[in-house]
């Protein structure tokens, strides 16, 4: 996080308190999280205690406070994908990366996120990488999915190494 | 484009716009909405743009990226003016084709027209599928004729049209009344008549107020806010701008969840061309009212679906709701009087100032009028955002126009109205999409999701699971809400478990009529009713679990097996190459056996088994 980046979002913003969630929102989107320095400046430059940053922060689910993996796995679990069996697919990932929603893999590749819909109810069970929609999933396909991360991340190595 | 300051300027432009088209022959509307999106419509949409571009038929065919059409499950959808011919599954292969030979020549291409699954009989028109047949989409038919990031689009669509009808020389209690008379009642899931809220926030005192729009779609398994808002924003923003003149309201909020890139990006581009034309800003069409705009993300909480909560979040709070002692149109937003309404709600406005209260509630019944959308989904063939009369049956919409069961399971319930509703057994199905009907029953409209489950769907784990969606959403803050629910989930996490006990029933039943009676706010007031509902109408399912420890339904994890049927098994082996637990063993080409001892249950062998041996019991 570079401290012009964060000016230009607290730009126009400064001293307004009722600013603090949009402010948050475009931290996260420009950083991917919601890093300790930023919650400090925000307090300062937003004039909200540091408290209450750190409290609606945590409130929404929006925010994360630690960084994610580089593929973020979000898995949908509405009521449409539920019944189509979501939740095979968040315990196959959990079971199959041997981490829980909101945590990262040891080699940062992969983290899981779990949301309560993510509105292409019809076309359920709905899972996300990094934003993009997979439609109709099964735990096969998830399989498939992340042995294809996985085996990109391997071929990478093997690039980096040429 | 100039600033607007005049009636006669909008009427002008409008003319103008209608004349550049005139060169136009062809229009092509392709679904951008995130269904199609999901099914990979953007490389379409570009295969038809560089097909048009080498093709020289740029200025006289018209690509129109438009918001969602409805039928998902189809998607993406293509829709060719004139003939409205209705291609589905289009893929960025099919450009070439679809531009020779059907812009160019005018033939249909019969391998992308929809195809009913049951007689097999193609279509040409959306109005000869029946999908679309029993639907009436006064609102969703809209998105196909706009581009949602074109303000000329709606201008040329006629929108804008209602706007100037309420600016001069019209009282706020003329439109008030006359959203009265239509009987249009709060589409988010309140149900609250929407006439009633604009007159009490008009008569409330107060320097500044307020009008929101409430597009933080947290229901799950609803998604019809995002279509309208995604699809076509300037309608809602009409909406907006028409209920702030009636009130007397300076600006207005737009809350939107953050989940929905699309629909906030959309309805960002709206607001900047609206403030453009000075269709926002000061004195808008040299009227003296004036109004502006602003969106307000969403950090995707589910209570902030609360009124107050909402406004506490609009405010950068933390989205805890207080007591509404006073409510929120008399102290709302930074206490000012505000008018909050969802965002079908707003979409309903425009058209009911356009055509007179008598023409929305031509639609309807004697307590709810107009139409109602609803997200069709779960177990079904046709899933996708329907659009029908208030007072069409449930049967007419799960089985006319949903096309009933996915597959050869049996359907037997309907959930709606999301974690606040409940379900309905299929000998209910005959009830009418009404929010007293509905409510009635135990259930309600609410935002208006519909999820249809089967014989595979068991109605223990649809409670538990909405159990442990308002658990995780509850705020907190009053401990019926935050004790209650986490003491019922209990109990139902046992009797999924296998250790429930007969006792326990009369239990939960006491514990959801003290929650529903002394929680703070809707959401811990509702929270029961998906308990409630299906204890009343599958207490059956609740007693196999706790005498017969059996899951019906194969669905609860502690009470099911996994097992090879040695009928359908060939021993291909992709079972067992699948299985991360070492629980399936066998020689190539001999049946195959699961260890139930080793299985978790977790269904990848099921999911890979292209023979369906792998039962689950």
């Amino acid at each position: 996080m570079t401290p012009q980046a964060l000016d230009q979002i607290l730009e126009g913003r400064r001293s307004q308190p009722n600013q603090l969630i949009e402010v948050l929102q475009d931290i996260q989107e420009n950083f991917g999280y919601i890093p300790r320095e930023a919650i400090k400046s925000v307090s300062q430059e937003l004039g909200v205690p540091l408290i209450e940053v750190y409290r609606v922060a945590s409130f929404y689910k929006a925010f994360r406070l630690k960084p994610s993996g580089k593929n973020v796995l979000t898995m949908c679990t509405g009521t449409a994908c539920h019944v189509r069996g979501s939740d095979l697919l968040l315990d196959y990932a959990i079971d199959q990366l041997g981490i829980k929603p909101g945590e990262v893999t040891p080699d940062g590749l992969f983290s899981i996120e779990h949301v309560n819909c993510l509105g292409a109810c019809a076309l359920g069970p709905i899972v996300a990488e990094n934003g993009s929609y997979h439609k109709h999933m099964t735990p096969s396909k998830l399989r498939k999915l992340i042995e294809t991360i996985s085996h990109q991340k391997t071929e990478d190595a093997h690039h980096a190494q040429a | 484009m100039p600033r607007l300051n005049s009636y006669r300027e909008l009427e002008h432009l409008r003319e103008r716009l209608r004349e550049q088209r005139q060169s136009i022959t062809t229009t092509m509307m392709v679904c951008g909405g995130t269904g199609c999106r999901t099914s990979n419509s953007q490389a379409v949409i570009d295969a038809f743009r560089n097909e048009l571009s080498s093709q020289g038929l740029d200025d006289s065919v018209r690509l129109c990226v438009t918001g969602c059409h409805g039928f998902c499950e189809q998607g993406p959808v293509v829709i060719i003016e004139p003939g409205n011919t209705f291609y589905c599954h289009v893929s960025p292969e099919d450009a070439f084709e679809i531009v020779y030979q059907t812009v160019v020549k005018g033939e249909l291409i019969e391998r992308l027209l929809y195809e009913d699954p049951v007689s097999g009989e193609r279509f040409r028109t959306e109005a000869e599928i029946p999908f679309y047949k029993a639907q009436e989409r006064r609102i969703l038919s809209q998105n196909r004729m706009v581009d949602p990031c074109s303000i000329e689009d709606y201008i040329v669509a006629g929108g804008y049209t209602a706007l100037p009808r309420v600016l001069n020389g019209v009282a706020p209690e003329e439109i008030i009344n006359e959203i009265k008379a239509s009987g249009l009642r709060g589409r988010g899931g309140g149900g609250f008549p929407t006439g009633r809220k604009w007159d009490e926030c008009l008569g409330a005192p107060g320097d500044e107020k307020y009008v929101i729009c409430n597009a933080d779609e947290g229901d799950p398994g609803a998604y019809m806010d995002r279509c309208v808002l995604e699809g076509n924003p300037h309608l809602v923003l009409e909406g907006m701008m028409i209920g702030a003149r009636a009130i007397g309201a300076g600006k207005g909020y737009v809350y939107v969840r953050n989940e929905y890139p699309l629909a906030v990006k959309h309805s960002r581009i709206a607001v900047e061309q609206a403030r453009e034309l000075g269709l926002l800003g000061d004195n808008i069409l040299g009227s003296p009212f004036s109004f502006e705009v602003d969106i307000a993300r969403g950090g995707g909480a589910f209570v902030c679906g609360e009124s107050t909560a909402l406004m506490a979040s609009i405010e950068g709070k933390v989205g805890e709701p207080h007591p509404k002692d006073v409510h929120t149109v008399v102290d709302g937003l930074y206490h000012q009087p505000t008018t909050l309404n969802n965002v079908e709600t707003w979409a309903n406005v425009p058209s009911i100032i356009l055509n007179g209260s008598s023409w929305f509630n031509s639609k309807g019944t004697k307590g709810s009028k107009g139409t109602k959308i609803l997200a069709l989904t779960g177990r079904i063939k046709n899933t996708g955002l329907v659009e029908v009369a208030m007072g069409t049956s449930i049967r007419e919409v799960v089985f006319d126009i949903g096309g009933g069961a996915a597959n050869s399971n049996p359907i037997k319930a309907v959930q709606t109205g999301g974690p606040s509703g409940g379900c309905l057994p299929l000998d209910k199905f005959d009830l009418a999409v009404d929010f007293d009907v509905l409510a009635e029953a135990g259930s309600m409209v609410g935002s208006g999701g519909m999820v249809v489950m089967d014989e595979e769907t068991c109605m223990v784990d649809v409670a538990k699971y909405f159990l442990e969606f308002l658990q995780d959403e509850s705020c907190g803050k009053c401990l019926p809400c935050r004790v209650g629910i986490d003491r019922m989930l209990e109990i139902i996490t046992d009797i999924t478990e296998g250790r429930g006990r007969m006792e326990q029933l009369d239990l939960l039943e006491e514990l959801a009529d003290t929650v529903s009676q002394t929680a703070l706010c809707g959401l811990g007031k509702t929270a029961p009713n998906p308990v409630l509902s299906t204890l009343r109408y599958f207490r059956p399912e609740y007693e196999a679990h706790i005498k017969e420890k059996k899951c019906p339904a194969g669905v609860c994890k502690a009470l099911i097996t996994y097992w090879i049927d040695p009928e359908k098994c060939n021993g291909c082996g992709v079972c067992i190459r699948g299985c991360a637990h070492g629980a399936i063993t066998g020689e190539k080409k001999q049946v195959h056996v699961i260890d139930d001892q080793l299985c978790q249950k977790c269904g990848i062998c099921r999911s890979e088994c292209k023979f369906d041996a792998i039962q689950v019991t």
